[in-house]
């Protein structure tokens, strides 16, 4: 008796739920702005899917939580649940209709109303909208009626069109860059979203991919192959995406290098704070200093102005601001050895607010410009190429990424990386084990110090010149936040998060304002979901949901003891 | 030919005096032990013996030798290990990892998979879950991982404090025996216990701390006679 209530009260919550998001993003006037624009050209607007899409969710969240699969009653649970989110949407037009909502939530006009009851009269209209709501949820029904192997690849069929029409001008940008081959993609597309033939091949194609590839049973294939056809595998997929890496720049043209370079610094800095963070557990909101250091100290010994030093050559400076960098990890760090927790994060933001304001300070003006930076900071020549644009320096963050990811993984299981890890769980009785606190920890600051001065110099020779605004609080908190979302101490974490934090917002570009909404559900829904990240260490996952770490997991955790050089 | 010379040290948490004025030997190849009730100082002592408490009076002395100077760190190349009170094993490595940083100042050779063997041997539960990750072992079996931990540096002198925290009376009591063969193997113990019982039952001689102070010193037999100690520790009347 009881589950019976409880599932009917789910049922009714997801249905509210539904609706209070579609309502949520109509009232915010993400619908309205995106009315026009096609998914598939003429039949699916964005604002239809923004609108249905909580339902369809909403609708398989109810239907999941069923004890058993009676068609009749999965058809009630979904076509209810969605009913009701169509109903929350119905009521608040109605209620439009008598009070001006307007006046306070300015975004609720009548285009707005318009276009969520289909252009036709209120009655009808709101008829109209509670009849698609019923549809979709009786659609989630339906599609989870099918077998396992159909739904999976219908899903997947779907998600995909969605996708490439949601992202239509951002994949024509890339395509326009490809020469004669743009002609061989283009037609794909509409003015606004997909044509409607070319998504019902996509739709099709992805399908039956799905399809295809549910039916092959992929562990069966990998044990079935010898040692020497895994290593074949292992190595095509390296090389594979090696080429892809080296290819980007010139496969996604000048504006996405830029963002690539970008994100390949953050990755840069990443890797470094994960040593301090990840590896040691000293939880430091200041690393933007370090970062700021490195760029200062580049410019202002290579910049051709007056206000530089020396007017040194890249390479020569390099060292130079690394080494600074590295000094001031390790002076930071000397006053904050006894400090721990959130101690240590107080005194670390601290010094990433000095190092700014000293910048900022007229009484170093002379050498740092103060508040109009330094302009014109010298780029890297190799022999008589001077790497110039975004596309070449592409190569040599990859390179410096490389260097500093292979430091990091040979760190992390060597004897440093063992003593960190005790610090980072229990400092006293790391110290009984016979680790030297001093040293250890000052060699964490140090290392990430090193990594973020040398995005600091990289920062600064791509960009040519720096401000004081580039180095404030929040470039700290985004790297602390692209460790965090993809998975504290994992160095593929590092990578995933470094795409999808700073990707992200890029490939939202297109929502404009509405996109730092999207960006922030997402982080919101994603640290619900996966806390411990897109790609977490194997230990970390095993900690937060030990219920679920099979036998796969037993085994990999065994492979890093028994080689801990891996 | 004492191992361990404590002197009249005084240790203060902020303005607490915690010690007050404690003085303890402890010979080459005994078990000592150092009873005492709730807040009586115990750990402190200990903690002030590992250096992670700088004392304001007085002096620890290892083998002879003043370890003022020395950092915690240091100690355990002196042959001077600790199990901690609460186990304080590390909860996301694995058992072997935990070994393995027990034996961080070693070098990697036969006699480091020696030691490994003898823990094993020792506590045969180890063995069997050396690659469950240390924070799902049980209370017992953590407290057998802390004490190999220790046992992995190879120390001359052993400090275990309260190792019958928390457990059953079966576990206390194997526990207890295991204490006892690692001592007959040629390790020094200094044992620090709430389970006056149980730590006069294994010790040679015993120190009893009330509030700072050492109230008594005898050996264990003489302990176990001792009405006052009956009466407060022993819980007869």
């Amino acid at each position: 008796m009881k589950n019976k209530s409880s599932y009917w009260a789910k049922t009714l919550q997801n249905g509210l739920i539904g609706g209070g998001i579609s309502l949520l993003l109509s009232v915010v006037g993400l619908v309205l702005a995106f009315g026009k624009t096609y998914i598939i050209s003429g039949v699916l607007t964005m604002a239809q899917v923004f609108v249905l899409a909580p339902f369809l969710f909403e609708a398989t969240q109810s239907i999941r939580q069923l004890p058993s699969k009676e068609p009749i009653k999965t058809l009630l649970v979904g076509g209810l649940t969605g009913l009701l989110g169509g109903a929350v949407l119905a009521l608040f037009i109605l209620i439009n209709n008598f009070i001006n909502i307007r006046s306070v939530l300015i975004n609720v006009s009548p285009d707005l109303v318009n276009l969520l009851t289909f252009h036709l009269p209120l009655v009808a209209g709101l008829l109209a909208l509670l009849g698609i709501s019923l549809v979709v949820g009786l659609v989630a029904a339906g599609v989870f009626m099918l077998p396992d192997r159909i739904r999976g690849a219908l899903s997947q069929a779907v998600m995909v069109v969605v996708l490439v029409g949601l992202f239509r001008d951002l994949i024509v940008t890339v395509i326009l860059h490809w020469g004669w081959v743009q002609y061989a993609f283009l037609w794909i597309f509409a003015q606004s979203g997909l044509t409607i033939i070319s998504a019902l091949l996509l739709f099709a194609l992805v399908g039956g991919l799905g399809y295809w590839s549910a039916g092959r049973n992929r562990k069966a294939i990998a044990a079935n192959r010898t040692p020497r056809q895994q290593k074949v595998v292992r190595w095509g997929t390296l090389g594979v995406l090696g080429l892809i890496a080296l290819l980007l720049p010139a496969i996604l043209g000048s504006y996405f290098s830029e963002i690539l370079d970008n994100v390949g610094i953050y990755i840069l800095m990443g890797l470094g704070l994960n040593i301090v963070v990840g590896f040691a557990g000293l939880l430091d909101l200041g690393y933007v200093a370090f970062y700021a250091i490195g760029a200062y100290t580049l410019g202002m010994l290579t910049t051709s102005e007056a206000v530089g030093l020396l007017h040194l050559s890249f390479w020569v400076a390099l060292p130079v601001a690394l080494v600074v960098a590295v000094a001031a990890g390790v002076i930071l760090g000397l006053p904050i050895l006894r400090l721990r927790g959130d101690y240590l994060a107080i005194v670390t933001l601290g010094f990433g607010e000095i190092i700014r304001i000293v910048v900022l300070s007229d009484w170093l003006k002379p050498l740092l410009g103060g508040s109009e930076g330094i302009q014109r900071i010298g780029k890297p020549a190799i022999g008589g190429l001077v790497l110039a644009n975004q596309q070449q320096l592409y190569y040599l963050i990859l390179v410096c990424i490389l260097i500093a990811g292979f430091i990091a993984i040979r760190l992390k299981d060597s004897h440093l990386g063992r003593s960190w890890m005790a610090l980072r769980e229990d400092e006293d009785v790391a110290e009984a084990m016979g680790i030297n606190k001093v040293t250890t920890k000052l060699l964490a600051f140090a290392m990430g110090a090193l990594f973020s001065g040398l995005g600091g110099v990289l920062f600064a020779t791509k960009v040519g010149s720096i401000y004081p605004q580039s180095f404030s609080f929040i470039v700290s908190i985004n790297i602390l936040s692209l460790i965090i979302v993809g998975g504290m101490g994992s160095i593929p974490g590092v990578f995933v998060g470094g795409l999808a934090l700073v990707g992200l917002p890029l490939l939202l570009s297109q929502f404009a304002d509405f996109r730092y909404l999207i960006y922030g559900a997402v982080l919101v829904i994603m640290m619900l979901r996966k806390p411990e990240g897109l790609a977490p260490e194997a230990r970390r996952r095993l900690e937060l949901h030990e219920d679920d770490a099979g036998p796969g997991l037993q085994e990999e955790l065994q492979t890093v003891t028994k080689n801990p050089g891996r | 030919m004492p191992i361990l010379e404590v002197e009249n040290i005084h240790s203060y948490y902020g303005n607490i005096h915690a010690l007050k004025g404690i003085s303890l030997t402890v010979d080459k190849g005994e078990i000592v032990t150092l009873i005492g009730a709730n807040g009586a100082g115990k750990s402190t002592t200990l903690r002030t013996i590992c250096g992670l408490l700088k004392p304001r009076e007085g002096c620890v002395r290892f083998d002879g030798e003043d370890l003022a100077p020395c950092k915690p760190h240091d100690l355990i190349f002196k042959g001077m290990s600790m199990v901690p009170e609460g186990r304080r094993i590390f909860s996301r490595l694995t058992v072997s990892e935990n070994l393995e940083m027990g034996a961080y100042t070693r070098r990697k050779g036969p006699e480091l998979v020696a030691d490994l063997e003898r823990v094993f041997t020792l506590f045969p539960r180890l063995k069997e879950r050396r690659k469950q990750v240390g924070g799902t072992l049980s209370g017992g079996e953590q407290q057998m991982l802390a004490t190999g931990r220790a046992l992995m540096a190879h120390p001359r002198l052993l400090l275990m404090d309260e190792p019958s925290m928390g457990l059953a009376p079966v576990l206390v009591e194997s526990i207890f025996d295991t204490i006892v063969q690692i001592n007959k193997e040629g390790t020094t113990i200094l044992l620090v216990e709430q389970n006056a019982l149980m730590a006069l039952s294994i010790a040679a001689r015993g120190y009893v701390l009330q509030t700072g102070e050492i109230v008594l010193q005898d050996s264990a037999d003489e302990l176990k006679k001792n009405k006052m100690i009956q009466k407060s520790y022993l819980g007869m009347e």
